[in-house]
């Protein structure tokens, strides 16, 4: 496996598209600013700079003020870290239980297979917006809160894709060979059905990663993501929407920085699947 | 097995679903126990006017008894009491309902038929010219957050050029002009939320089946293009579109709470947010019920459809 993939990686590199490569630098950007906004920022998130809401750009404020007149670039940057790590943490957690769970599943069959998706399929039957929000107010909302709530949300997504990925593979000959050889299902999971059904999944971590920033943006959005004094790109939009009135665009900026990176991370990903030729499981 | 039992079958299935969706509305907004007595005295709450209240709303009670209670007062149409202004929920559910449901069908009306004209559009020449503009736009429309396009309409006919307003605010008894200009910016917004989905999935039905043996001969035969799409193709790409509008509802639902918080439009999803941020547990528990049966009815009718128009899946392998 070692051996194999530098050339995959490289023929794939070798495959870029001028679409794919802008796209690559949108993110490599986003992230970028998201690791270096406490260094790069020239103010801090929280301090008021002017007594002016919404105060046109100038001052040594890029973008301008926000309605308490802070500085939005520096707010913005600040932002970005908070969405892109929180809906990083999202993807990971939904990563690590959907696809452990997914496997198991295909790998097991029978009735734990009939029990795991039943359950699943009992968490789909909620929209997924409604289950955050009664969370959320049961809950109240903070970070842990906010990340394990949409995790598990999301793992739903997850394990309907590595379970149908894991399907096709459990019937292969070298898991056949690989039980009996008396290995054990986590040794077989790990061995043999994660290298195979690598590709795809990684397709699925971007779609699952711009659901993750979308959705926790959205409830931020409505006042129940992410809390002040801290800030994520839609707390942004929401603190400024009321800009929009009086002519400043000060929530359009966050809100096209999560379209920059989501729109990139999509396309990407379309991209990803036509070169490597890999294709998630339909019907999801 | 016959249409009906088959029918029935996915009925009963669908009422078992509520029943647990009930359960689970209720076990996640009560995890908390007392809080709904906190959550009224707040501030003053002694304990004996705790215990008062408490007695009252017979929160007393063991957790399955105020289940079966809760449970009935739904079925029966008492949606019980507000926390936050102590009025009886059902007073102001109706204009919301209405208002909601008015916003949501008028959505539907437009992105359903507009969102399969474009998907048999693009499956006519896949890959051409036109298909790829489609495709590229519907995708990077996926990707986008709600709130954007409601911001972008917002700057360019609110703000800039003035013609729409900006706050949707619905009141009872407005003529049909005013309503229309008032529901003009958030329809819209709701319906590119909408549409890039399901323009997706129905060119990809119509693929499917234009991938078909059935297809290839009526190629074969010499029958043009546009006739296989609209005669042999659509007839049988009509229950997986069926399937991909129904289950395009639940992005509706997330993007009605949204889009009505954004707009400040008086309907249901803005009733459950502000619900939610007040802690109204009563409010929240009704709204999550009501957005839930819907979206679970929704789903059962696109099954029963898929199964009607369908007859090979009447009988399960």
């Amino acid at each position: 496996m070692s051996t194999a993939e530098p050339t995959g990686l490289r023929r794939l590199a070798s495959e870029l598209t001028p679409t794919a490569i802008v796209c690559l630098a949108v993110i490599a950007l986003a992230a970028f600013i998201a690791i270096f906004a406490p260094v790069i920022a020239p103010y801090d998130e929280g301090t008021i700079l002017t007594n002016e809401s919404f105060a046109s750009p100038g001052n040594g404020m890029l973008l301008g003020s926000d309605y308490l007149g802070r500085d939005i670039a520096s707010r913005l940057g600040f932002g970005i870290r908070t969405t892109l790590s929180v809906a990083l943490s999202i993807s990971v957690i939904a990563f690590l239980i959907g696809s452990a769970l997914g496997f198991f599943a295909a790998i097991m069959g029978g009735w734990t297979d009939t029990l795991v998706s039943r359950t699943i399929d009992a968490l789909i039957s909620f929209p997924a917006i409604m289950i955050a929000l009664i969370v959320v107010s049961s809950l109240g909302s903070s970070f842990l809160v906010l990340i394990v709530t949409v995790a598990i949300i999301d793992s739903t997504r997850v394990f309907r894709v590595a379970r149908a990925l894991g399907m096709d593979i459990v019937v292969q000959d070298y898991i056949e060979a690989a039980r009996v050889r008396g290995e054990g299902i986590w040794w077989i999971i790990w061995h043999e059905l994660l290298p195979n059904a690598l590709g795809p999944l990684a397709a699925e971590f971007g779609i699952r990663f711009t659901y993750a920033i979308l959705f926790v943006s959205a409830l931020s959005f409505l006042g129940l993501g992410v809390q002040p004094p801290h800030s994520d790109l839609g707390l942004m939009v929401k603190e400024n929407m009321q800009g929009l009135l009086y002519g400043s665009f000060s929530p359009l900026y966050p809100a096209l920085a999560i379209a920059m990176v989501t729109v990139s991370t999509n396309i990407l990903v379309d991209w990803y699947l036509k070169s490597t030729g890999a294709s998630l499981p339909e019907e999801l | 097995m016959n249409l009906v039992t088959l029918i029935a079958k996915r009925l009963l299935i669908g009422l078992g679903i509520l029943l647990v969706v009930s359960l689970l509305v209720f076990v996640g907004t009560e995890i908390l126990p007392g809080d709904v007595a906190n959550a009224i005295l707040g501030q003053g709450a002694t304990p004996e006017l705790l215990a008062n209240v408490r007695e009252r709303l017979g929160l007393n009670d063991p957790a399955y008894i105020r289940y079966f209670r809760w449970l009935a007062g739904m079925l029966t149409g008492d949606f019980g009491t507000s926390l936050v202004n102590g009025r009886p929920i059902s007073e102001q559910l109706g204009e919301r309902v209405y208002n909601t449901a008015l916003l949501a069908g008028t959505t539907a009306a437009i992105a359903v038929p507009l969102a399969v004209c474009l998907g048999l559009i693009c499956a006519l020449k896949p890959n051409g010219l036109v298909d790829r503009m489609i495709s590229t736009l519907s995708l990077t429309l996926i990707s986008v957050p709600d709130f954007l396009v409601g911001i972008v309409l917002v700057s360019i006919f609110a703000v800039t050029l003035g013609w729409l307003p900006a706050i949707a605010n619905l009141r009872p008894g407005a003529d049909i002009a005013t309503i229309a200009r008032v529901l003009v910016l958030p329809v819209t917004a709701l319906v590119f939320t909408v549409l890039a989905h399901m323009v997706r999935m129905t060119r990809t039905s119509i693929l499917g089946v234009l991938a078909s043996p059935a297809t290839e001969m009526a190629i074969l035969k010499g029958v043009p293009r546009t006739r296989i799409l609209l005669v042999h193709a659509l007839p049988n790409a009509i229950a997986p579109i069926i399937n991909v509008i129904a289950l395009n509802m639940a992005y509706l639902i997330s993007g009605i709470v949204v889009i009505e918080t954004m707009f400040n439009f008086s309907g249901l999803g803005r009733l459950a947010v502000q619900a939610v941020a007040t802690r109204d547990i009563p409010v929240v528990q009704l709204t999550a019920m009501i957005f839930c049966t819907v979206y679970v009815l929704l789903n059962l009718l696109a099954d029963i459809v898929s199964i009607a128009a369908n007859p090979r899946l009447r009988y399960p392998k």
